[in-house]
């Protein structure tokens, strides 16, 4: 008898079953090829715009994802550097073999958890209530909760040209029962679609014909509580190269023969990542698109080539692939295709990933309906420390939209449900100036501490960096600079006005002209590095800060407006028929939750809330 | 279920068919009750019925009775309209029937808060359609049905679209850092954008104090010292068939002693009180009460004698008359001129002579010169009128000020967006596009909503 069981160890389960193994609960980890641990069968890279601020909270909460990148890694640069504090993230290139490899080690080496190779067919309920899960191999496992993250592989069908058949991402066994089960007890599935592009032998790719895109000249980390470990002039880079209008010739003329057009897929697929066909047809007017030529692992000899996902049959995509630059002689490796697979209908669940239906079943990662390696982690570390929180009849841990891109990504898959592979961008985000890259520690880390996954190591190293902000902040307080010759010539080479008096440092750091390295250099002093980030954009971006502080109080208001759990929405007057259904759907808790459902409109919220007024006129 | 509210909705006295509105969940029942004809129960919506309303034995009138079913009507509730034909000693009888027999005599606006609070109006909508039943005037009318019909939702729509468009634009720059495909937005850029956006808010701004104009009118005080002529003036001007009313209280706290409708504009002439009753109160008013006038006045006409020079009186008023609107009337042209009038040249200068009747129709050019009159009767009614719209355009203008400002310094385009984001929210107010939580509380504190 196990108390956790996780079905799947992708990026979730591998979040999801470490979480609770962590806290103290004996778990389970099922998975159909222990080789396919933590697998990266898509882009390999892990981070990117807003998907590297989630590592940094998965990170901060007490998950793997982090600190396994860091250790596993081609190359690593900041995106958005030059623009502003709140939407910095990281991206790196992660490395195939490694990053699978050292995440099974991981789970190998902890207490608690235990793995075992196969598939599961069923699950197993009694009174609306988990009991554990039937294997493919007809074990009978019991548990009082089961998590499910089970990725692309449910049903799944692998598309290209006309071809179609049953198979999971690169030829693996896919799971073929599980979402019949899980759609006997009520759960509603529907169809996902994604795809990824071929892969090329490094060899055969000409370079000199291609520009160079190169790791970051700065030693960087996910991970809030390691040092790097890498040396920045040992990354490996990558190469950009366009198509043309040849690629996109040979598009055109055999849309038929491609899976997405040529009727085979019914899934849907995600827009913001679209197939190369998709791209060609929909930008007619653009002469080229971007292609980015990734390492796949170190010294390795296969180069995933980004932003060509395909559908296209197999001579199809060697002559098209032959058009673009550096490619003319490229050898493909693996081919591109499209994978079609079930997913549950993300509003089944509560904000904590349990489904509603089913008690002690929960569900995390790409079967929620997302997409991205990184969505998948965030969910699975959720659902673990729901699934521990409540064997330990705890209260449940619910990030809030100003609070983490983890609770917007799960607010949005639960309220908004999705129509399309979810991916978290920063536009999805209202407060994403305060859910920052460098805060991610601060924001999080007490959240992990009290589920149990933080060390006290990694809890002291978290303490001392909120003392050296305070010290920092204090000082420069509590110092003047005073008006010297030295010290105003050095203003003036910034542009800055020069002092006629002595001036408290804190002040002067106010000058948008004047960074906090000035301060350090007016002192002759260096400070903690990441106590200084805290405080200059503390002292730079004040004002912003409050005004979205402001927008997050009115949030939190609506969020305070409790709907009575008793509604009959078939009373409130004068609503959206599909307001309506929605609201019976998803039956949010409060206001706020209501006005993000999507297919609300204010008008809707506005009803709402004079029915309230009327009907629970002391609420 | 609410109750049902019955009004005479057609101004009392006036047209030769009144209409009285019903509406509510009783409202088709109530009326059938009264009356004599088809069913009404049993009518189907959209459709006029012939009859008679009875009080028991007795007709009381021979009615046409329309008939609009929920949601399909004004109200978004069942709605029934009576015309009647009886005049207004009829209609009154047909309202008193009606609210003995369960409906309950609507409050002011009351059906329009129905339709807004059913979703049939936005909030534009309504409160323009209350500016329509409130109108004084042909212009004010004009503008309150263009409110109505969502002008100038559809006018605010597009800036929220422009903004919309420069917002999605950034965060595709920020989402896809490393894709060229979308241009960079920057702070250039956005300088661009932003200014345009101004330009247009000022613009709104600048045609609703119009609007307001043409709503609440234009106050015309009329200033000189003793004896001048100025009760001559205000009898001149109102014995004309302009003049609508007299002795009226007006919508500020000043004693509005006449309207005049010019263009359709309303000229409220203002703070004359007494001044017809006797020539001695005339006297009465020397300089101080002139400068309560002017303060308070959008037009000042001020008289000045021509036969003679002009008077430390007359030059004390010229001075207190600076960054006003003035019309100085010269009088008595019919006799000598005497008077400095190189002292007046700041001002549009009319030679009248009330006795005669001269110049009395050249101050009506005048005033439709200087507030552009003609103009705005034939222009479109785009308008926001009221202080709560008037307010966030203000706001929003800003607003965009903030943004152009912080854009100057530099600031990270990913920041500024932030406010650009605001200013997209504070515009969705206006149309009631964007939800907010004080809004709300303001349509509850407008609209009574406790059981």
């Amino acid at each position: 008898m196990y108390e956790v069981i996780v079905i799947g160890g992708g990026h979730a389960g591998c979040e999801a079953s470490l979480a609770t193994a962590r806290i103290g609960h004996k778990t389970l980890l099922i998975t159909g090829n222990f080789n396919n641990i933590a697998d990266m069968p898509c882009n390999p890279s892990i981070g990117g715009s807003a998907k590297g601020i989630v590592v940094r909270e998965i990170d901060a909460l007490g998950g793997e994802m982090g600190q396994n990148a860091d250790k596993s890694h081609l190359q690593i640069k900041m995106l958005n550097s030059k623009k502003g504090p709140g939407v910095r993230s990281l991206r790196c290139q992660a490395d195939k073999t490694t990053y699978p490899e050292n995440m099974l080690k991981t789970l190998k080496n902890t207490q608690n958890l235990d793995l075992k190779e196969d598939l599961v067919k069923e699950i197993i309920v009694e009174d609306n209530e988990i009991k554990g899960v039937i294997t493919e191999s007809g074990e009978r496992i019991l548990s009082k909760k089961v998590i499910i993250t089970t990725g692309t592989y449910l049903n799944a069908d692998i598309l290209r040209g006309h071809e179609k058949h049953k198979g999971g991402p690169h030829g693996e066994k896919p799971s073929l029962y599980l979402s019949e089960s899980m759609q006997e007890h009520g759960l509603i599935m529907r169809r996902l679609k994604t795809g990824t592009p071929p892969r090329v032998l490094k060899s055969s790719i000409d370079y000199s014909e291609t520009h160079e895109e190169k790791g970051d000249e700065e030693l960087l980390t996910f991970s809030n509580f390691y040092e790097p470990t890498y040396e920045i002039d040992k990354q490996e880079s990558c190469y950009l190269t366009y198509t043309n209008e040849e690629t996109h010739k040979i598009i055109l003329d055999n849309l038929d023969k491609c899976a997405l057009y040529s009727g085979l897929i019914v899934g849907i697929g995600p827009r913001y990542c679209p197939s190369i066909e998709d791209k060609v047809v929909k930008f007619r007017d653009k002469d080229r698109h971007q292609i980015f030529l990734e390492p796949e692992r170190k010294g390795g000899d296969e180069i995933y080539v980004g932003g060509f996902s395909t559908t296209m049959p197999e001579e199809l995509q060697e002559k098209l692939v032959h058009t673009m630059d550096g490619l003319h002689n490229a050898k493909i490796v693996k081919y591109g295709y499209a994978i079609e697979y079930d997913a549950i209908d993300s509003t089944e669940l509560k904000m904590t990933l349990e489904t509603k239906k089913i008690k002690g079943l929960y569900t995390a990662g790409q079967i929620n309906g997302t997409s991205g390696y990184e969505e998948a982690a965030a969910q699975g570390l959720i659902a673990g420390i729901n699934a521990a929180l409540a064997l330990e009849n705890k209260e449940p841990l619910i990030l809030k939209r100003n609070e983490a891109y983890i609770g917007v990504l799960v607010d949005d898959l639960i309220n908004k449900g999705i129509t399309e592979p979810y991916r978290l961008l920063t536009s999805r985000a209202e407060f994403r100036l305060l859910l920052r890259h460098d805060n991610a520690d601060i924001r999080l880390t007490e959240y992990g501490r009290k589920a149990g996954l933080i060390t006290d190591e990694k809890y002291e190293i978290f303490q001392n960096k909120l003392k050296a902000i305070d010290e920092l902040k204090e000082e420069l307080e509590n110092t003047k600079i005073e008006a010297t010759k030295e010290n105003n010539e050095y203003l003036s080479s910034k542009g800055s006005s020069i002092l006629t008096g002595r001036i408290v440092a804190l002040e002067l750091l106010k000058r948008p002209e004047i960074t906090i390295d000035d301060i350090e250099k007016l002192l002759g002093k260096t400070f903690d590095k990441k106590a200084k980030e805290q405080v200059e954009i503390s002292v730079k971006y004040a004002g912003y800060i409050e005004k979205t502080e402001k927008e997050v109080e009115k949030m939190l208001n609506l969020e305070n407006k409790k709907i009575p759990t008793d509604i009959d929405y078939s009373k409130v007057r004068n609503i959206a028929t599909e307001a309506r259904q929605k609201f019976e759907q998803v039956r949010p808790l409060t206001i706020g939750q209501a006005s993000r459902i999507s297919g609300v409109n204010p008008s809707d919220i506005t009803m709402l809330l004079v029915y309230l007024k009327k009907e629970y006129p002391y609420e | 279920m609410e109750d049902t509210i019955a009004a005479i909705a057609t101004s009392v006295g006036v047209s030769a068919i009144n209409i009285i509105k019903v509406s509510g969940s009783k409202a088709i029942e109530v009326v059938n009750s009264i009356f004599k004809g088809k069913d009404l129960t049993k009518v189907k919506g959209f459709t006029i019925n012939y009859g008679f309303i009875m009080d028991n034995e007795e007709t009381i009138d021979e009615v046409l009775v329309s008939v609009f079913h929920s949601p399909k009507s004004y109200t978004g509730e069942d709605v029934v309209e009576i015309n009647s034909h009886g005049g207004i000693a009829c209609t009154n009888k047909i309202l008193e029937l009606l609210l003995t027999h369960g409906c309950r005599l609507a409050e002011p606006g009351e059906f329009i808060k129905r339709a807004f609070l059913n979703g049939k109006k936005d909030l534009i909508e309504a409160e323009s359609i209350s500016d329509l039943i409130e109108a004084k005037n042909e212009s004010s009318r004009k503008m309150g049905i263009k409110g109505a019909t969502g002008e100038i939702s559809r006018l605010i729509k597009n800036l929220r679209d422009k903004l919309l468009n420069i917002i999605a634009n950034i965060e595709v720059n920020i989402d896809y850092p490393e894709y060229e495909d979308a241009i960079v937005y920057t702070n250039e850029l956005l300088d661009t954008s932003i200014k345009e956006i101004q330009d247009e808010l000022q613009k709104i701004l600048k045609q609703s104090n119009i609007g307001k104009m043409i709503k609440d009118g234009i106050k015309v005080g009329i200033i000189g010292k003793p004896n001048v002529g100025k009760s001559s003036l205000l009898n001149k001007l109102l014995d004309e068939e302009k003049a609508i009313v007299t002795d009226i209280e007006g919508t500020t706290r000043d004693i509005v002693e006449g309207k005049i409708i010019l263009n359709g504009i309303t000229l409220n002439l203002i703070d004359t009180a007494g001044i017809r009753e006797t020539d001695n109160i005339v006297e009465q008013i020397g300089v101080e009460k002139s400068k309560k006038i002017i303060e308070e006045a959008d037009l000042i006409i001020a008289i000045f004698d021509g036969s003679r020079h002009l008077t430390e009186e007359d030059e004390e008023i010229i001075k207190s008359l600076q960054d006003k609107k003035v019309i100085a009337l010269v009088n008595k042209n019919d006799l000598e001129q005497k008077i400095e009038i190189e002292k007046l040249k700041d001002f549009n200068i009319i030679k009248t002579s009330f006795k005669n009747n001269e110049g009395i129709n050249n101050i009506y050019e005048e005033i439709n010169k200087m507030f552009n009159l003609q103009q705005i009767d034939s222009g479109d009614y785009t308008y926001l009128s009221n202080a709560r719209q008037i307010s966030i355009v203000k706001n929003a203008i800003s607003l965009t000020k903030e943004i152009y400002n912080s854009n100057k310094l530099g600031t990270p385009v990913d920041l500024v967006q932030i406010d650009i984001q605001r200013l997209w929210e504070l515009l969705g107010e206006l149309t009631g596009d964007s939800y907010k939580d004080e809004l709300l509380d303001e349509i509850f504190s407008k609209f009574c909503l406790g059981k």
